[in-house]
């Protein structure tokens, strides 16, 4: 989406979260079937009027041809049917990836729907081993890194080259456990201090537990559609306005730069595609897999300058009240974090602040949302910037 | 990486633009280039970025334990651990020096530890 061609032609037009947390009583491939059926309902739309299904495979639950086995569950035959896998940037390359085939012709309704249950059907370490396979399986992986202890490597480079301290990190889980207190499902409700952070379990330096996201069950889903066809639905159309990716590497030793990533690239393909620039962003829903990623990616996506993260968050006008909401439902820091899908809670919370529906932490006139993810050791980028009609 | 259980490291060295590539590969990842050489490495570097790993990724790896990314003085940056080293004596721009530990039978790694004295 380099060009504005594709700007305001595509819409979500429905969604739907599971229940969060801890959830032993459904599998996830069972997660997933609810949140599809669920999407689509609120579309005021049945399966037949859907014709593509885009999903992620679940490490809990693998499934070779994950897609087609969730349409088959329903009995269900989409025309479009794919598994996308690219970690956590997984959805917001689903939803360029359901653009790009309605553009095609490959379909005109698509649901996009991710679950898995790293919590409940999975144990701590298996959780722990498989995410740490992402390592370099001869070049990394025989030292023991663990994934928090990837992202320590890029919070300890960000506090030697620019001087951010771990209370300013711990500034980010603060903040997003401040919106999560005001969520009636998030899994991590109350209230934290820098304190509370700072004293929390050390898991790799200079990371406690505290500055790590969730483990958690849960799933969502969303369903996309052409402009024209988003009009007769029950909700207000949520407009996508601008995509982009980026692109740097895979393994963290690999980086060339660890304290600028290629959400530079993303954000800025984004804002290009959308024409809007970061001051125009109402709602910012980021990647906050752990509390650095989060500040960084505040630097790259330009919310702040280089090296100012830590004065951002330490600013406090990403909590309540403040003048740059940053992830209203409480991230995966706070929310919840069931691996592949985390990323799409923020996006299912942008369209429900941009519908006015999101209940007491709803936000005054919410017309532009950036929802950014990452997959990989801020390996791989993805943008995605949304709008109502009004924006169009 | 029997050259690690002989004590020895090595890097690949790209015979069309010199480029020094890790990790091995079969093609040069600057210039594509599939001539390669192996030639003996200084086993000196410094130390890019480290963490202390407080709860280690499987009962293999008791914790704690050193994990750093290493700029070796030939130009690549490899992850590794630092051994033998209290974690307040760790600090990014440390030189440090090449050490070998056997991971299983057939298999040694190269780990660094703190260099003594002055970094050249």
């Amino acid at each position: 989406m380099r060009s504005q061609a594709l700007r305001g032609q595509y819409a979500l037009v429905g969604m739907a979260e599971s229940a969060v947390g801890v959830v032993p009583d459904k599998s996830p491939r069972e997660l997933c079937v609810e949140v599809t059926l669920n999407a689509v309902k609120d579309a005021g739309l049945s399966l037949a009027d859907c014709d593509g299904l885009i999903t992620c495979n679940a490490f809990a639950e693998p499934i070779l041809y994950h897609a087609e086995a969730v349409a088959e569950y329903l009995g269900w035959q989409p025309r479009h049917c794919v598994t996308v896998n690219t970690g956590g940037g997984t959805t917001f390359m689903a939803i360029n990836m359901a653009v790009a085939a309605i553009a095609a012709g490959m379909a005109d309704t698509i649901v996009v729907a991710m679950a898995d249950s790293l919590r409940s059907f999975m144990t701590r370490d298996q959780a722990m081993v498989v995410q740490s396979s992402s390592g370099h399986p001869h070049y990394e992986q025989p030292y023991g890194p663990t994934v928090p202890a990837y992202y320590a490597l890029i919070a300890r480079a960000h506090m030697d080259r620019f001087g951010t301290t771990e209370a300013q990190f711990a500034e980010a889980a603060v903040s997003c456990r401040a919106w999560a207190n005001q969520h009636p499902n998030a899994q991590k409700r109350e209230l934290i201090t820098v304190d509370d952070v700072l004293q929390s379990r050390p898991i790799a330096d200079p990371l406690k537990v505290l500055d790590c996201s969730l483990v958690s069950d849960g799933g969502a889903a969303v369903v996309i559609t052409r402009r024209e066809r988003a009009q007769d639905g029950p909700h207000k159309p949520i407009y996508v306005l601008g995509y982009g990716e980026g692109h740097a590497y895979e393994h963290i030793s690999q980086a060339k730069d660890l304290t600028t990533s290629a959400a530079v690239l993303a954000g800025d393909a984004a804002y290009a595609a959308a024409g809007l620039t970061p001051d125009q962003i109402d709602l910012m829903q980021l990647y906050d897999c752990f509390t650095p990623a989060l500040l960084i990616q505040l630097e790259d996506l330009g919310f702040c300058r280089k090296g100012e993260g830590g004065d951002f968050l330490a600013s406090g006008v990403t909590r309540p009240g403040g003048s740059k909401p940053l992830n209203t439902h409480g991230g995966m820091l706070s929310h919840c974090h069931p691996g592949n899908p985390g990323a799409m809670f923020g996006l299912t919370e942008a369209m429900l602040q941009m519908r006015g529906a999101a209940q007491a932490r709803q936000l005054a006139d919410i017309q532009t949302a950036l929802c950014h993810a990452q997959g990989g050791i801020m390996s791989s980028h993805a943008t995605l910037i949304l709008g109502v009609e009004e924006t169009l | 990486m029997m050259r690690c259980q002989r004590g020895e490291l090595q890097l690949q060295h790209c015979n069309h633009c010199q480029h020094v590539v890790f990790y091995p590969r079969t093609h040069c990842d600057a210039c594509q280039g599939d001539s390669l050489s192996w030639r003996p490495a200084s086993g000196k570097g410094v130390i890019a970025t480290y963490t202390v790993v407080r709860r280690g990724v499987s009962a293999d790896f008791p914790a704690p334990y050193i994990i750093a990314l290493i700029d070796l003085a030939e130009g690549p940056r490899m992850m590794s651990q630092i051994i033998d080293a209290e974690p307040e004596a760790l600090s990014s721009g440390l030189s440090v020096t090449v050490d070998f530990e056997s991971w299983s039978d057939s298999i040694t790694l190269p780990v660094f530890r703190l260099a003594t004295g002055r970094t050249p």
